[in-house]
C-alpha cells in the first residue's frame, strides 16, 4: 500500500554525522517547503535527525517552527520537497498514517481529550494496537477483557515515568497545567513512535518545572530510545538537552549545528538574540 | 487489582451505569404492575409502547449528539426506515411465523439492518462535514427519506414482492396484497409490540451503548468530539469512528421504530417528520447530552405530559412549552441546582 522508496542520504544536513553512525536516520527532511496564502512559510528546509538524537528547533516568533512540525505530521501537505520517516517517503500520507509510521506529538496549545479520563487519554491512543471488534466490545467477549486489560496495565506503566499513576481517574481537563504537558507526552508515547515532536513543552513553566521537564525529556530518551525534535523558546532547556539545534528564521534555516556553535554563530546572534539587545 | 472491577471504568462511572439498569428495570416493574392491576388509565396503558420507543430514540440519539458530538436533525429518517421495513417484515412473516413475539424480534432486527444500511449511505456525504453544515444536512436527509417513502409501494403476489416509486404501477396478480401504498402507508398491521419487548429493546439498546462507550471504539468516539485534531494526531481513524457511531445510532432508531410502528394499526411516513427528530433531539437535550438515563427520563416525561395537559384543551401545547422552558432553566441553572441539592439529603452524601 505505502509507497516505498530507496533511501537517499543527505549527508550534508546532518546536524551530528558522527552519532548513530552506519544506521539510517530516523528522518529526513529534503528541501522541504510550503506556501501559505501565496507566502512562503517554509522554504529549502533540511534537516536529518539520528535514531537517537535530539534536536532542538528553534527561532524568533513566525519563523515558521510550528509550520515544520505541521508539514511533519501532514496537517499540511508540503509543495516541494520529501519527507523521508525511517527511509520511507511520506509523500500521500494523511496524519494518521504518518502516525503509524512512526512520529507522535505534543501540541503548542495542550489539545487533551479534556473530558476523558486521563488513563483513557493514553488508552485512547493505544488503540491501533488492540485488535477486538465491535461485537467483542458489546458481548465483553475474552478478547475485549484480555486486551483492556493489557492496554490499562501498559498505561499505568507509561503514566507512572511521570509518576501521574494515582490520577489516573481523574478528567483530563481538571489536571493542574504542568501535569497535562506531561499526559500530552505519555499520550504521544503511547503511540510507539520513533520520533516524537514536542512544541514548546515548557511554555508556562516556572523555571522549576521547567528543570523537572528536562529531567523527564532525558529520562523518555533513555527509556525509550527514540528521537526527539523540540521546539522551545527556553534557551536553558534547549542548550542543555538537545544534541543538534537546527535556527530558523523567516522560513530558512540559517544555522545548524551543536548548541556551543549555535551560541557563537553570528548569524543566530543577528536574527535572534541580537533583537533583543536592540530592544 | 483492577480486573475485579469493571475492567476500565471509574467506580462513579460503573455506579452511574447500573444506576440506569436498575431504574428501567424498577420502572418496568411498576408499570406492569399497575398495568395488570388496572391501576392505568387506558391511555395510559396505550403510551407505554411508545414511550419505550422514545426511550430507545433517546438513547440512540446520544451515541451522535452526546458520545461523538455531532448534531443529527434527522433521526426521524432511520426510525421511519425501520418502521416500515419492520412492519412489512412482519406482514409477509405473518403466516410463516404464528408466534407474534418471534415475529417481532425477526421485524425489529430486519428494521435495524435496513436503517443501518440507510445511516451508512448517507453517511457517507454527512460525516464529511462538520458542525452546523452536518446537523442541515442530515435534516435534509430527514425529508428525503420521509419523500421517497411517501411515495413507496410495495406488493406481494405469487411472483414474489413487486415495488414502485411514484405511482402505483406494480400490477399484482389476483390473490396478491399490496403492502406499503406511498403516502397511506401501511394499514391494517396486527399490534402485536409489547410493553415487555420495548423493555427489552430498551435494556438491549443501553446495553450496546455502554459497552461501546466503553471500549476502544467508544473512547475514539469521544476523543474525536473532545478534540479532532488531537485525535488524528494518535492515529485514529476520524471517518471510520464517525460512521461506526453513526450507523450503530440508525441501527437502535430502527429497531426503535418497528416497534413504534407496530403498536399502531395504521403507519404514515409523515408521522416520522421534522417535529418528530426534534422531539428526539429535545429528549437528549434536556436530560443531558452523553446522560443515558436523563434522556430516558426526559423522553418518558415528555411524552406523558402532553396526554396529562389535555384537560387545558387549546392551552395545551402552550402550557407544554412553558413547561419545557422551565424544565430546561431549571436544569442548566447552577443555583437552582444547588437549591434542589440542599433540599435533598441523599443527595449530599452522594457528592462526598
Amino acid at each position: 500500500m505505502k509507497a516505498k522508496t530507496k533511501y537517499v542520504p543527505v549527508p550534508s544536513t546532518t546536524i551530528l554525522p558522527e552519532r548513530d553512525a552506519g544506521r539510517s536516520p530516523v528522518l529526513e527532511c529534503v528541501k522541504l517547503g510550503i506556501t501559505l496564502g501565496g507566502i512562503k512559510a517554509v522554504e529549502d528546509f533540511n534537516l536529518t535527525v539520528g535514531r537517537t538524537e535530539i534536536v532542538g528547533l528553534i527561532g524568533p516568533n513566525g519563523a515558521g517552527k510550528t509550520t515544520v512540525f505541521n508539514l511533519l505530521t501532514k496537517v499540511y501537505q508540503p509543495t516541494t520537497g520529501t519527507i523521508l520517516l525511517n527511509g520511507q517517503d511520506t509523500h500521500g500520507m494523511d496524519t494518521r498514517q504518518v502516525n503509524k509510521a512512526g512520529i507522535a506529538r505534543t501540541f503548542q496549545n495542550i489539545r487533551l481529550f479534556k473530558n476523558l479520563s486521563v488513563i483513557d487519554n493514553v488508552k485512547t491512543a493505544m488503540n491501533n494496537e488492540m485488535h477486538y471488534n465491535m461485537l467483542s466490545a458489546i458481548l465483553r467477549l475474552p478478547d475485549y477483557r484480555r486486551e483492556e486489560v493489557a492496554a490499562h496495565r501498559r498505561a499505568l506503566k507509561l503514566l507512572s515515568i511521570f509518576d501521574m499513576q494515582h490520577m489516573a481517574d481523574a478528567p483530563a481537563g481538571s489536571l493542574p497545567y504542568g501535569a497535562q504537558r506531561r499526559l500530552e507526552i505519555v499520550r504521544a508515547l503511547a503511540t510507539n513512535p520513533s520520533l516524537l515532536l514536542l512544541d514548546e513543552p515548557a511554555a508556562g513553566m516556572n523555571p522549576s518545572e521547567t528543570a523537572d521537564l528536562m529531567d523527564n525529556i532525558r529520562k523518555v530518551h533513555e527509556m525509550f530510545q527514540i528521537a526527539i525534535v523540540l521546539i522551545e523558546h527556553d534557551m536553558s532547556l534547549v542548550m542543555n538537552i538537545c544534541e543538534g539545534i537546527c535556527v530558523l528564521n523567516f522560513g530558512h534555516v540559517i544555522a545548524k549545528g551543536t548548541p556551543d556553535e549555535i551560541q557563537s554563530n553570528p548569524a543566530v546572534i543577528e536574527a535572534y538574540l541580537g533583537r533583543k539587545k536592540e530592544a | 487489582m483492577t480486573m475485579r472491577r469493571l475492567i476500565n471504568l471509574k467506580r462513579a462511572e460503573a455506579r452511574k451505569i447500573y444506576l440506569t439498569y436498575a431504574v428501567v428495570i424498577i420502572a418496568y416493574i411498576v408499570c406492569q404492575v399497575m398495568s395488570s392491576t388496572k391501576f392505568l388509565s387506558s391511555s395510559m396503558r396505550g403510551m407505554l409502547v411508545p414511550i419505550c420507543a422514545y426511550m430507545v430514540m433517546a438513547v440512540s440519539l446520544n451515541l451522535v449528539v452526546g458520545i461523538l458530538g455531532e448534531l443529527s436533525l434527522g433521526h426521524a429518517g432511520f426510525m421511519s426506515v425501520g418502521a416500515f421495513s419492520g412492519v412489512a417484515t412482519a406482514i409477509l412473516l405473518q403466516g410463516v411465523i404464528p408466534f407474534a413475539p418471534v415475529r417481532l424480534a425477526i421485524a425489529m432486527i430486519v428494521a435495524a439492518i435496513f436503517a443501518a444500511f440507510a445511516g451508512f449511505v448517507i453517511g457517507i456525504p454527512v460525516l464529511r462535514l462538520k458542525g452546523d453544515y452536518l446537523a442541515i444536512v442530515t435534516l435534509a436527509f430527514g425529508e428525503i427519506i420521509k419523500s421517497i417513502l411517501n411515495n413507496f409501494y410495495m406488493g406481494i403476489d405469487s411472483q414474489g414482492i413487486q415495488m414502485s416509486m411514484l405511482s402505483d404501477t406494480t400490477r399484482l396478480l389476483p390473490g396478491g396484497k399490496l403492502i406499503i401504498r406511498g403516502p397511506m402507508g401501511i394499514s391494517g398491521i396486527q399490534k402485536i409490540a409489547t410493553f415487555p419487548a420495548g423493555a427489552i429493546l430498551l435494556i438491549i439498546a443501553l446495553m450496546i451503548v455502554f459497552n461501546l462507550v466503553n471500549s476502544r471504539s467508544g473512547r475514539a468516539f469521544m476523543a474525536i468530539r473532545d478534540d479532532r485534531i488531537a485525535a488524528e494526531s494518535i492515529g485514529l481513524d476520524i471517518t471510520k469512528y464517525k460512521m461506526m457511531a453513526f450507523v450503530m445510532s440508525a441501527a437502535l432508531a430502527g429497531a426503535a421504530g418497528a416497534l413504534f410502528a407496530m403498536n399502531y394499526s395504521t403507519i404514515v411516513a409523515n408521522k416520522f417528520d421534522f417535529n418528530t427528530s426534534i422531539l428526539i433531539l429535545v429528549f437528549v437535550v434536556l436530560g443531558g447530552q452523553g446522560n443515558m438515563l436523563g434522556g430516558i427520563i426526559a423522553a418518558a416525561v415528555l411524552t406523558i405530559l402532553p396526554e396529562k395537559l389535555r384537560s387545558f384543551s387549546e392551552y395545551r401545547m402552550l402550557l407544554y412549552a412553558i413547561v419545557l422552558i422551565v424544565m430546561m432553566l431549571a436544569t442548566n441553572n447552577a443555583e437552582i441546582k444547588e437549591f434542589l441539592s440542599r433540599l435533598n439529603p441523599f443527595r449530599r452524601k452522594e457528592e462526598d
